[in-house]
């Protein structure tokens, strides 16, 4: 029988293929299409309700002792610890969590959550917490007197107040003594057409926990995988519409 | 009703220089505390990202919320025409003042840019109620300082009914914005209540009060004018009305807090395990600020004993500055809950009770803002005709003639 | 008053005065770029009078609209201004050598943009790798967190 080929052999390669690149796929569309939203404005074009810059992350591929992402955002914005953990500005924390009932350890990066109706922006005597057209909110450092009261505000405990002189500042992140600071989804990369420092160096070290684009678009990146899998809101109970969503929550 | 005279403070005595001078030094003790803490940053302080709010403000929330209690007894006089409080509207409307402005100079002087205060009088967010107590705050001064021109100028003396309203209503709305700063943050556990708007204007009442009664007390003992009894006595009862009304919504809070099981966490903290904080609640708050008071106001045998009153009024504002203390710290120290159902840990302080150790400084400038508001009433008394030059049963009582 | 001592204070008072005429505060010198071919954004006469203004309005278009191009950039300003002196050292805000507390000095006006902003441009900026020491000091806090210990359970 010349023409009989063991098909058995064939067939598992085959469905070994398949199964390969299904598990492979949706790491490599992440790591692939991570790059895909990012802005397109041009340098003198203002920002607009257009987009809506978000991020996804995926509690599942978060490491717990890992701090690849923190690291980054404390290199690329110039944050010296001062060994005073309790004073010292932290952008973004790795939370470990631990189900009170199933006893399952999982943990995740957690920063300012970009919120549509953030708390922060609320309460600002002076408007210099306020969120953008396009969904990063930010701190005005111009006009703010450093009251404190969006760090009150913020149930999320985001954002760090200043609270020593500061020299050699980053262009990334001007700040200072005196005002209120937190993440800001790495705005001067976005504007530019870049993506935050956290997930780009999550994607660098090939964990892919993190995924960053426009909300608004429905053929981005992070809406198909919001639409596939899904993604929640950290204290959804307060409708505050945040930017940043998890997995595995 | 015979017409009351006034008269100023004569302040030329050794007394009442050292007096000045006393409080000049604890200010001045104050600036140097702000120099140091601006200088250097906040981490001179004990203060973090953690406790954001600290000494400084407890001190301050305190001393506004009494400057608004403090207008009472001129509201009463004027607004419900109740004759015996009337000779003492202007100690009352000058005392408001004067806390306002203490209250205001201790939370202005601990911004982290209090060089940006041109910045907060010219960019307002009318969202925020915090903008909204600039504006109340600044017209408290303008609608109070109207008032006391209605009743110190003959000339406008028939504006007084309508100035006199104003300033109580504004006073209200004041307050009521005040105890809205953290009535209306949604993150934390403690606050988000309804309740804290109206808590804090029956603080206002009670704490403004017992502040009145021991300057009242003080300003005549020390300068030999005669204070009788009837208007004493009649402001003690007022205060115990005041205290057992502050009792009651301290308990409708957690009461209604302990109805609801996901605030049982924070309650446990608050009444139970909180350490200092439940210590500060019960002893402080409850006891030395509520229940000792009470039973000593209505204790027959102590009626008419003025050091009794100055204790209780001095008991009262230690409760006050109690209760600023535990609503202000212990809801920061209790961590926010964003993960319910599991324990969380983290670098930044997630999931740990928080817990603060006031420094020096913080505490300084606390007390440079009561010295502040005291220095200006002791030389606002020499400078113009606040005080009734008797407040004599015989004099005083509307029921004595 | 005699005579004589109105005379003792009208000398006093010369005195003084003609103090400040010895005692002149020099005018600064303005360190223009090493590279002449390279023009600011505006003609000097403009930037001297008005510079205040262009930064004002770009800064609130920056933070609030994400309008960054090269003339909105205070970083580029810095880039051309603060230079190196012959000797290779840059001059920080604190110093009246710096380009613009040179002048800002001399007419008293403070300026609080170098509180947040660097002073210098990023190329002059030696920043040691601090993150080894960040991953470290945050493994410490979280061990030295123990959540069986007084972490509340939420």
């Amino acid at each position: 029988m010349k023409n009989s080929v063991n098909n058995s052999r064939r067939e598992f390669l085959s469905k070994a293929a398949v199964a390969g690149t299904i598990t492979i796929a949706p790491g490599v569309l992440l790591h692939q299409t991570a790059n895909a939203s990012t802005s397109t404005k041009a340098d003198d074009e203002p920002v607009s309700s257009e987009n809506r810059w978000g991020m996804l992350i995926d509690t599942a591929k978060c490491a717990t002792g890992c701090t690849d992402c923190v690291d980054a955002c404390n290199e690329e914005h110039g944050l010296i610890g001062n060994n005073r953990p309790a004073s010292d500005t932290q952008y973004i924390r790795k939370v470990t969590l631990k189900d009170k009932s199933t006893g399952h350890e999982s943990s995740l990066p957690l920063m300012c959550q970009h919120c549509e109706t953030a708390p922060c922006a609320d309460v600002c005597p002076t408007g210099a917490s306020f969120v953008r057209e396009d969904g990063i909110a930010l701190v005005d450092k111009h006009i703010c007197i450093g009251c404190r009261y969006c760090m009150m505000a913020c149930p999320y405990k985001a954002r760090s107040f200043v609270h020593e002189d500061v020299k050699n500042q980053t262009l990334s992140s001007p700040r200072g003594k005196g005002t209120v600071e937190a993440c800001t989804m790495c705005v001067t990369r976005v504007d530019k057409g870049g993506i935050p420092a956290c997930v780009e160096a999550c994607t660098a070290e090939n964990h892919n926990a993190m995924v960053f684009g426009d909300l608004n678009d429905p053929n981005s990146a992070i809406s198909v995988e919001l639409k596939n899998r899904g993604g929640k809101q950290i204290r959804p109970d307060l409708a505050l519409n945040t930017g940043v969503r998890y997995q595995g929550l | 009703m015979s017409k009351i005279e006034y008269t100023a403070v004569e302040g030329k005595s050794l007394a009442y220089f050292a007096l000045l001078g006393g409080l000049a030094f604890v200010m001045l003790l104050a600036l140097l505390a702000v120099w140091y803490m601006e200088h250097n940053g906040h981490y001179v302080t004990g203060m973090n990202n953690q406790i954001v709010w600290g000494m400084p403000h407890v001190f301050a929330i305190f001393l506004i919320v009494a400057a608004s209690g403090a207008l009472n007894v001129a509201s009463i006089a004027s607004v419900f025409r109740k004759k015996i409080y009337e000779p003492m509207a202007r100690l009352s409307a000058l005392l408001a003042i004067a806390l306002l402005a203490g209250g205001l100079v201790v939370l202005l002087l601990d911004l982290g840019r209090p060089d940006r205060l041109i910045v907060a009088m010219t960019y307002y967010n009318f969202k925020s109620i915090f903008a909204w107590n600039i504006i109340l705050y600044t017209g408290f001064f303008g609608f109070v300082g109207a008032y006391l021109w209605t009743m110190m100028d003959h000339n406008v003396y028939k504006f007084k009914p309508y100035a006199g309203f104003s300033a109580f209503i504004w006073r209200l709305i004041l307050t009521t914005g005040t105890g809205s700063i953290f009535g209306f943050l949604v993150a934390r556990s403690a606050y988000d209540a309804a309740l804290m708007a109206p808590m804090f204007i029956i603080m206002s009442f009670s704490f403004g009060l017992a502040i009145f009664i021991l300057v009242l007390m003080a300003s005549y003992k020390w300068t030999g004018m005669e204070l009788g009894d009837a208007v004493v006595n009649r402001l003690r009862n007022l205060l115990g009305i005041f205290v057992a009304s502050v009792l009651y919504f301290t308990a409708v809070y957690h009461l209604t807090n302990l109805y609801a099981t996901q605030h049982h966490d924070v309650e446990r903290f608050l009444l139970l395990d909180g350490g200092i904080f439940t210590n500060v609640f019960w002893i402080g708050e409850v006891l030395i600020g509520g229940l000792i008071p009470l039973a000593l106001i209505y204790a027959p045998g102590v009626k008419n004993c003025r050091t009794t009153l100055g204790v209780i009024c001095a008991m009262i504002i230690i409760g006050g500055l109690a209760k600023v203390y535990t609503i202000l710290i212990a809801g920061q120290a209790f961590p926010l809950e964003m993960f319910p159902g599991y324990e969380v840990s983290s670098s930044f302080y997630d999931g740990v009770i928080n817990s603060y150790t006031p420094s020096l400084p913080e505490i300084l400038l606390g007390i440079g803002g009561i010295a502040m508001s005291l220095f200006i009433v002791a030389f606002a008394l020499k400078v113009l005709r606040f005080l009734p030059v008797s407040l004599a049963d015989s004099v005083a009582d509307p029921h004595a003639k | 008053m005699t005579r004589f001592l109105r005379l003792t204070y009208v000398l006093i008072g010369l005195t003084l005065l003609s103090t400040s005429a010895i005692a002149e505060t020099p005018f600064p010198t303005i360190h223009e770029p090493a590279d002449e071919s390279l023009k600011c954004i505006q003609p000097e006469d403009e930037m001297r009078r008005n510079h205040m203004n262009y930064i004002l309005h770009q800064r609130d278009i920056t933070m609030h609209e994400g309008i960054r191009t090269e003339t909105d950039s205070l970083a580029k300003c810095i880039d051309c201004h603060v230079e190196p002196n012959e000797k290779g050292e840059i001059a920080g805000i604190e110093s009246d050598e710096h380009f613009c507390n040179a002048c800002h000095q001399y007419a008293s006006v403070q300026i609080d943009c170098f509180q947040c902003h660097a002073d210098r441009p990023q190329k002059y900026i030696s920043r040691s790798k601090h993150t080894s020491s960040i991953r470290q000091m945050l493994q410490h806090t979280l061990a030295a967190q123990d959540p069986s210990s007084e972490g509340v359970d939420q």
